[in-house]
């Protein structure tokens, strides 16, 4: 789950880590009062859960409460990236940005460990300078038994060209941006820009963080901090239902057991040329009302014009699943044409039930799909011809 | 020949009480694995009564283990007390532990994986559907029907598409050796090369078959492992191609970010290193009967 920045930045504030002051406005009116309370100058910034919200449009520095309030105005209801905006957050300005530096804490798989990643070259796309001057990129793993230790923020703070009367602040905020990291199951944290303020300090600008959802069951408050805005209503609807369920362009809606699988039939379904309406996993051992919603979020998409079913069953239940499509198929009734490719345990008692239904049948899942993707044509061709 | 799990593996059922202990210690006893016992704490002296045989449920693994010369252990219990059980495997000096739960947090894994290897124990896990081998024993869930024995090696990060993949060998004939599926969560036990290390050198095993996805750079290490130490021919299929960057694709592992853990740069790296790389999960079949 990611947070917004103005969530992760008070995160960080919890950990001692400098933030600018700042509130979160939904209407110009607020945007306004808010800047007047900051001193008469802010930053209004658009929050929505996307990069690239500054060449968007959607950060706007404000001299005065009114500028503030015409940029608030200009900015909610924006859109980026697909994504409304609906708040912004407004900062006082910075006291002046002397240098831009990049610092997160997130996961290193390989190394199977928490790691530091430090840049000089801050405020732009950090996978950017990683690719093009890996030279400027610093990491030192920790050991979650140790925690970070000062020799190695002293050697990020070193070989970021840090002066050195800062490296002492630079290992709290380093120190600070781990906790927060570590304390709440964080699978990144990051700043960017860290900025070094005409005055000389250190201060988070921006933040950006992301929780381990599988984490979420211990921390209450994070869970909390879900923008249910943010997340399209078919999928919020999957979660609570325990499908894993992914909106995507094409025309074709898939059902599929099982993540690998899952990737695979939309895979397969593009290679003989339809294209994936989504990803959804039912997970083992589906029930049938579980099902029968994945199927009714499958065809909420206008754009689906044949839905394909790839179910092999282990602790999946084939029966269980021509169940859950049945029930569904009673409550909606839809032109759509069905493929059902049913493998594995009670897949014969599932081909039985269904066989009532009218749908189409596959053995295997190159057969299911190639049927999909015909079928998907054929309706698009009779429904230009009627 | 096999790997990892064979007629002498004396298993041990963490969670046998539960839903899932219950059902699948029935599965994997009726297709012939030696379950030598249970563990479930506070119902010790107990015996878990299954369809195909009887087995004794102890307090702990060390019990457990030192009662039935128990040699690997499989946990079937939630996440919320899965790393406990895995240490506690590890602390009675199993040799091999199997972890079948999902939604196990990372930082947990990286502590779990971090004590795991001071003992030596080998993790297979979380998040997997366990290992196979045909005609002798099963550890997990991978369907018993579906299996042939034979010298094809199958590892995988998949669940239910390593069923699609050994059902469709089976179905044309072509026996396996071993069938691991090492789970997709980013943070785990044995990966891919830990995996084809073993293939490599079981004598029984004349092929591997590696089921990838997108996510992570297991399959660009295994690429570099396979150049250079595989002399076994290696077939590959890479999940994801179709995958939309910054989206987890249902496991927390299956995630493009930025540049990194595409199908395309896996896809490139194997073929690279001489591995035969097939565009469908039946196409696999194809390429492996040539």
């Amino acid at each position: 789950m990611n947070l917004h920045e103005f969530q992760a930045k008070r995160l960080f504030a919890e950990h001692g880590i400098p933030i600018p002051r700042g509130e979160v406005a939904y209407t110009p009116e607020e945007a306004r009062e808010v800047t007047r309370i900051l001193g008469g100058k802010a930053v209004v910034k658009a929050q929505v859960l996307t990069g690239g919200r500054g060449k968007a449009g959607g950060v706007k520095v404000a001299q005065s409460p009114d500028e503030a309030q015409a940029n608030a105005e200009a900015i909610l209801g924006m859109q980026i990236k697909g994504l409304t905006v609906n708040k912004v957050l407004v900062d006082e300005l910075a006291p002046g940005i002397r240098q831009e530096l990049y610092l997160s804490a997130l996961i290193d798989r390989g190394q199977r460990q928490p790691m530091i990643m430090a840049s000089a070259a801050g405020g732009m796309d950090i996978e950017e300078v990683a690719d093009k001057t890996p030279e400027k990129i610093h990491i030192v793993h920790i050991d979650p038994t140790l925690g970070v230790r000062s020799y190695q923020t002293n050697y990020l703070a070193k070989n970021m060209g840090l002066p050195r009367e800062l490296w002492g602040d630079f290992n709290k905020i380093v120190s600070g941006l781990y906790d927060c990291f570590k304390s709440n199951d964080a699978s990144l944290t990051e700043i960017n820009p860290l900025i070094i303020t005409g005055e000389g300090k250190l201060m988070a600008l921006d933040g950006k963080m992301s929780i381990d959802d599988n984490a979420l069951s211990r921390h209450p408050r994070l869970a909390e901090m879900r923008d249910l805005e943010e997340e399209p209503p078919a999928e919020a609807e999957a979660r609570q239902a325990g499908l894993t369920f992914i909106q995507l362009d094409g025309n074709i809606g898939c059902m599929v057991n099982g993540a690998g699988l899952a990737m695979a039939t939309m895979d397969i379904i593009k290679l003989y040329g339809g294209s994936p309406a989504n990803f959804l996993d039912i997970g083992g051992g589906a029930r049938a009302d579980q099902v029968a919603t994945a199927l009714r979020l499958i065809l909420s998409d206008p754009k689906v014009e044949a839905v394909l079913f790839n179910i092999f069953g282990g602790i999946t239940r084939g029966d269980e699943v021509a169940r859950g499509i049945l029930a569904a198929l009673e409550q909606i009734d839809t032109p759509v044409p069905m493929v059902v490719r049913l493998a594995g345990t009670n897949a014969k008692e599932g081909l039985e039930l269904l066989a009532e239904a009218d749908m189409m049948t596959a053995a295997t899942l190159s057969e299911a799909a190639q049927k999909a993707v015909a079928a998907a044509k054929a309706a698009r061709e009779s429904g230009r011809a009627s | 020949m096999s790997i990892l799990v064979d007629k002498n593996t004396r298993l041990l059922v963490q969670g046998i009480t539960g839903r899932e202990g219950t059902f699948h210690t029935n599965q994997m006893i009726a297709f012939g694995t030696n379950v030598v016992g249970g563990v479930v704490p506070g119902k010790g002296g107990q015996q878990f009564d299954g369809e195909k045989g009887s087995v004794p449920i102890f307090d702990s693994v060390r019990e457990a283990a030192e009662a039935t010369g128990a040699n690997a252990s499989i946990i079937f219990v939630p996440a919320k007390f899965a790393p406990d059980a895995m240490y506690e495997a590890a602390d009675a000096g199993l040799p091999l532990v199997i972890c079948l739960t999902e939604h196990i947090p990372v930082l947990d894994m990286i502590a779990v994986r971090s004590y795991l290897d001071r003992y030596n124990t080998k993790l297979i896990g979380p998040n997997c559907p366990g290992l196979i081998t045909p005609g002798e024993a099963k550890l997990g869930i991978i369907p018993g029907n579906i299996v042939m024995p034979g010298t094809v090696g199958v590892v995988s990060r998949s669940g239910t598409l390593t069923y699609e993949v050994v059902y469709a060998l089976t179905q044309r004939g072509i026996g396996q050796s071993t069938c691991v599926g090492i789970g997709g969560d980013p943070i785990k036990g044995m990966d891919f090369i830990d995996v084809l290390e073993l293939f490599e050198a079981d004598p029984n095993t004349s092929e591997v078959i590696m089921i990838g996805e997108i996510g992570g750079n297991a399959e660009e290490q295994a690429a570099a492992y396979i150049k250079q130490n595989m002399t076994k021919r290696v077939t590959s299929f890479i999940a994801g191609r179709t995958a939309p960057p910054g989206r987890r694709m249902g496991h927390a592992g299956a995630i493009v970010e930025g540049k990194s853990g595409t199908a395309e740069g896996k896809i490139a790296a194997l073929e690279a290193a001489g591995v035969q790389v097939a565009n469908n999960p039946d196409q696999i079949v194809e390429m492996i009967a040539r």
